[in-house]
């Protein structure tokens, strides 16, 4: 667990379905019906054909590491940044946790799981496989 | 409408502070405006067009109009972060080039080194962001967002912790001729490489400095260029683009470089091979790797063995980049860098660079830049100037 203390996120009402499902330890990410293509972070109107027929989808939860740093100056304690792209073909930005920050590396399959936040529902995050 | 030849820069200054905890922001501006219309030999009168970026205080360009003392008929506070004053000599030109203005003065200053500012903190643009929530929570900051793009282009390409350190050498042995540069050591590609790890792959001097100071330049249209005794510098390509996480489709090996290089190459009709000197922003090593690429300079994936052996080092190397020793040894005033870029690409081709680093028969230059982030969105600008 990193000792960093996550800021809680500011939500807003067109992100809240993502951070209540958080909360119920689920991952949403958003699909257009019009394009059939899938986005993040989630948008009301698609980013890709700009239809405003976007659903939440609940993702798989699985993914593969696209890039990573592990912040190890000036911080309390180090952290890793990082770029999953999920089974869902969408690549979000999160960080690596509940493991070895120096075995990281990038193409490695990882799982999510949800850490709380200060004060603000929890977000999700990705440990290895 | 193309801009090709319809302005000219005039007049360029670069604050000489590098610390200004006695002095003001909106102070700095106005003494880099100074510099600047005195270096063209114009004055304060003389200037109806201005523009600003996020660095200046107040309500877009509206307290520095006033604060400055101007009355101008064209405005432009466009904020694309460190590019943002590339971008303004662009928007200069077209500004001139449909008669809306015939001086236009840019500004930037700024002074985070005094207020404490690091490259490993979270800043803030506010809680309507739409990408806020997304990403505040996992501490995206200036240093680990790069740091991500070097990881990604190390697994793509090959590119070696050593390449990029070249990058930061280069840099040093122009820093050196620069009684200004807050460092002007020389340093080898093995000290950046025992320097501390910021964020893996990034050691401390693969990182830009954190300085105060400020930079300014004039744009005009060519009657009052021609009518000024300074040597001609001549705007003849230009190009703004964007690029961020396209929705979650992330290619962090790319940047808006690309697209705004082509359009400035496009319009000035020259290509890579026929520029003399490069000003290319620095805010870290890799960041400059990759913008060489997207500029065309090399192949994409090429960067790395482009700029090793002292590629970028002025009188030895194939293509001379910063040679006042950009943001990596010189400055990086108020956290933006492409004001600073393109002052030296205008010291360049006057032939006013320092003798130990001027280019010989320097007579077409690039200068480009990104602001925001390269590792979450950003804009970039290209701006390709000759000697007239």
């Amino acid at each position: 667990m990193s000792a960093r203390k996550i800021p809680a996120p500011a939500v807003n009402a067109e992100v809240k379905p993502f951070f209540d499902a958080a909360g119920e330890g689920k991952l949403l990410v958003k699909r257009c019906a019009a394009c059939a293509e899938f986005h993040h972070y989630p948008r009301t109107v698609c980013p890709h054909c700009f239809s405003g027929r976007t659903e939440w989808r609940e993702a798989k939860g699985a993914g593969t590491i696209y890039s990573y740093s592990v912040l190890r100056r000036g911080v309390p304690a180090p952290y890793c940044i990082a770029y999953v792209t999920l089974e869902e073909g969408v690549t979000m930005l999160t960080n690596i946790v509940d493991c070895d920050l120096d075995s990281v590396r990038i193409g490695q399959k990882v799982r999510e799981v949800f850490k709380p936040t200060d004060g603000g529902p929890p977000v999700p995050m990705f440990t290895r496989v | 409408m193309s801009i090709k030849g319809r302005a000219f820069l005039v007049g360029a200054f670069e604050h000489p502070a590098r610390k200004a905890a006695d002095k003001s922001v909106a102070q700095l501006h106005a003494e880099v405006a100074q510099g600047a219309l005195a270096d063209a030999g114009l004055a304060k009168s003389d200037v109806d067009g201005y523009f600003c970026a996020g660095d200046a205080p107040g309500l877009g360009p509206l307290s520095m109009v006033d604060y400055l003392g101007l009355r101008v008929r064209h405005m432009d506070s466009t904020d694309t972060g460190g590019c943002s004053y590339l971008l303004h000599v662009a928007h200069a030109a077209q500004a001139i080039a449909a008669g809306k203005c015939s001086v236009a003065l840019v500004t930037l200053a700024g002074r985070p080194r005094s207020e404490g500012s690091s490259g490993t903190q979270p800043r803030s643009w506010g809680t309507a962001v739409p990408d806020a929530p997304f990403e505040a929570p996992y501490g995206i900051v200036t240093t680990n967002s790069y740091a991500m793009v070097a990881m990604r282009h190390m697994h793509e390409f090959g590119t070696t912790g050593e390449q990029l350190a070249w990058v930061k050498v280069a840099a040093s042995r122009h820093a050196q001729h620069n009684p200004h540069a807050m460092l002007r050591e020389v340093v080898s590609v093995q000290e950046v490489l025992d320097s501390p790890l910021i964020a893996d792959p990034l050691h401390r001097l693969d990182c830009c400095v954190v300085s105060d100071g400020g930079g300014a330049v004039i744009v005009a249209r060519p009657e009052v260029a021609k009518s000024l005794k300074r040597p001609l510098v001549r705007l003849i390509g230009a190009g703004e683009a964007n690029k961020g996480q396209n929705g979650g489709k992330v290619d962090l090996t790319t940047s808006a470089g690309a697209w705004s290089g082509a359009a400035a190459f496009a319009e000035a009709g020259v290509k890579p091979a026929d520029i003399k000197y490069v000003s290319i922003y620095d805010s870290f090593t890799i960041t400059v790797i990759v913008q060489l690429e997207d500029l065309g300079f090399c192949a994409k994936g090429e960067g790395g063995r482009f700029v090793a052996d002292g590629n970028l080092v002025s009188g030895s190397g194939k293509l001379p980049f910063n040679t006042d020793g950009g943001g990596l040894c010189n400055n990086h005033p108020g956290n933006r860098g492409g004001m600073t870029k393109v002052i030296e690409a205008v010291r360049q081709l006057r032939g006013e660079a320092h003798p130990a680093v001027q280019v010989k028969n320097c007579d077409l230059a690039v200068a480009h830049g990104t602001g925001g982030q390269l590792g979450t969105r950003h804009g970039s600008a290209t701006l390709v100037l000759e000697r007239a």
